[in-house]
């Protein structure tokens, strides 16, 4: 069946099964392989992309089922040459080591962020409960969403100023 | 790689196209909503539906949550996180969000809905105890109309339920009644996982006395998850710990817990007493408006 998906805004066009899992749609079909295919059973949540503006497990969700909806993934973080606010905070504050839960815990602090722009310590961390870093680095990880809450609100308060 | 067995792909506009294909595909056609119960079990190759008939696209007839005269009315393809911030379902029954708190992590709950978590009927699927506690209702159509099942009447065994092939569950419908709350109480490894068991209650109280009590169990092998004999053990008792505790040794006796990597059946055992008391505990606190 031919498949549609709004992909970071650009439609992508393939003739695949029905089986075909979205994860493997985003990274063998669309070639973006920043969306990383972990443990297949919907448990560590690093496959995690936005479905029409939510957080989903890309490993639960069949490609045929996102058919003319908009997916964001991680290479749709970046906006205009610029790094999203939390991929700073990665890099600031060390919120990675191997990277291969990145580009999950990123949409999911992603959109924390988006829906409360304030996120206290355990508010981050049930936020990513469903998600596992093979290096137990949470606590950068913490710190690193912190970060990025700290700098956007700086923003907005020089915005208004 | 896990990948599903081949299958046939149709996605409905509308509940009547929805049950018209499921009859046109036949009984092994399964209905697709969040998928996070199906696709895992057809990664499997546990399930093997020959056709899925994507429902996603009814989200504005199905998904509301709302009360309808004196009936919480919950949309089969409510969202799990639709449900954990239902203002309105949280005022008239607290379990709803003591469940959603602790079902799977919330990422799944974004895409997981109610209706597709009762329809998979995992023995282990925590909504099935709730809506045994607070006896709710579910309202199937098929092609030759609408008809309500008690949810205590859902499950027929392990993933088998009373709905036929062509017949899509449409919402849950809970009675609202003065003088009630309820609760959820569930022991789980780690967050995401199913639980190793769980107890749900909901009591209505004259003064001190409970007045009508519900009472649902997970993964313990209860029959239709729920616990009768407790029930009527504490139907017009004193609301006091003594009777709490009596209850939840009579959930214990009369559930069928199996030994798994979740634990042996004496533990499972003792999991049902106890948090059949914590939930009636929680659940009269509530209904006297002593606990939040």
């Amino acid at each position: 069946m031919e498949v549609t998906i709004n992909l970071n805004g650009t439609p992508e066009t393939h003739d695949v099964e029905p089986r075909l899992l979205l994860v493997h749609f985003i990274r063998e079909k669309a070639g973006l392989r920043g969306t990383h295919w972990g443990c297949d059973t919907s448990n560590c949540g690093t496959c995690v992309v936005w479905l029409d503006g939510k957080p989903v497990k890309s490993c639960t969700v069949l490609a045929a089922m996102a058919d003319g909806r908009e997916v964001r993934t991680v290479e749709g973080l970046e906006q205009g040459g610029q790094l999203d606010p939390v991929q700073q905070g990665f890099m600031e504050c060390h919120g990675l080591q191997c990277g291969f839960c990145t580009p999950g815990m990123l949409m999911t602090a992603r959109a924390l962020l988006d829906r409360n722009p304030d996120p206290s310590e355990p508010e981050i961390r049930e936020a990513i409960s469903g998600q596992l870093c093979r290096c137990t680095g949470y606590e950068n990880i913490v710190r690193s969403v912190r970060w990025a809450a700290e700098k956007e609100a700086t923003e907005a308060e020089e915005v208004t100023a | 790689m896990q990948v599903p067995a081949p299958f046939t792909y149709e996605r409905a506009t509308s509940v009547e196209h929805a049950i018209a294909l499921l009859g046109q595909l036949g009984p092994e056609a399964r209905v697709v909503a969040g998928g996070h119960s199906l696709i895992p079990m057809m990664k499997l190759r546990l399930a093997r539906p020959e056709a899925l008939v994507d429902i996603n696209d009814l989200g504005g007839e199905l998904s509301q949550i709302r009360v309808d005269a004196d009936m919480l009315v919950i949309g089969a393809l409510a969202r799990h996180a639709d449900l954990l911030a239902s203002a309105v379902a949280g005022e008239h029954f607290k379990i709803f969000h003591d469940a959603e708190k602790v079902i799977a992590d919330p990422v799944v709950r974004n895409f997981g809905t109610v209706g597709g978590s009762l329809c998979q009927a995992d023995p282990a699927e925590d909504l099935s105890a709730v809506f045994a506690a607070v006896d709710g209702v579910a309202v199937l159509r098929g092609p030759d109309g609408v008809r309500q099942v008690r949810v205590r009447e859902l499950h027929v065994g392990p993933y088998e339920t009373v709905l036929e092939p062509d017949e899509l569950m449409l919402e849950l419908r809970v009675p609202i009644r003065p003088g009630g709350g309820s609760a959820y109480e569930k022991v789980e490894r780690r967050v995401g996982d199913y639980p190793v068991a769980a107890a749900g209650a909901a009591v209505w109280l004259d003064g001190d006395t409970v007045r009508e009590v519900g009472i649902g169990l997970t993964a313990v092998g209860a029959e239709h998850f729920a616990a009768p004999e407790a029930e009527a053990a504490l139907r017009g008792q004193p609301a006091t710990e003594e009777s709490f505790q009596a209850a939840g040794r009579v959930a214990a006796e009369h559930c069928n817990p199996s030994a798994d990597q979740r634990g042996p059946v004496d533990y499972k055992r003792h999991l049902a007493a106890e948090l059949t008391t914590r939930a009636l505990r929680r659940a009269a606190a509530r209904a006297r408006g002593q606990e939040a």
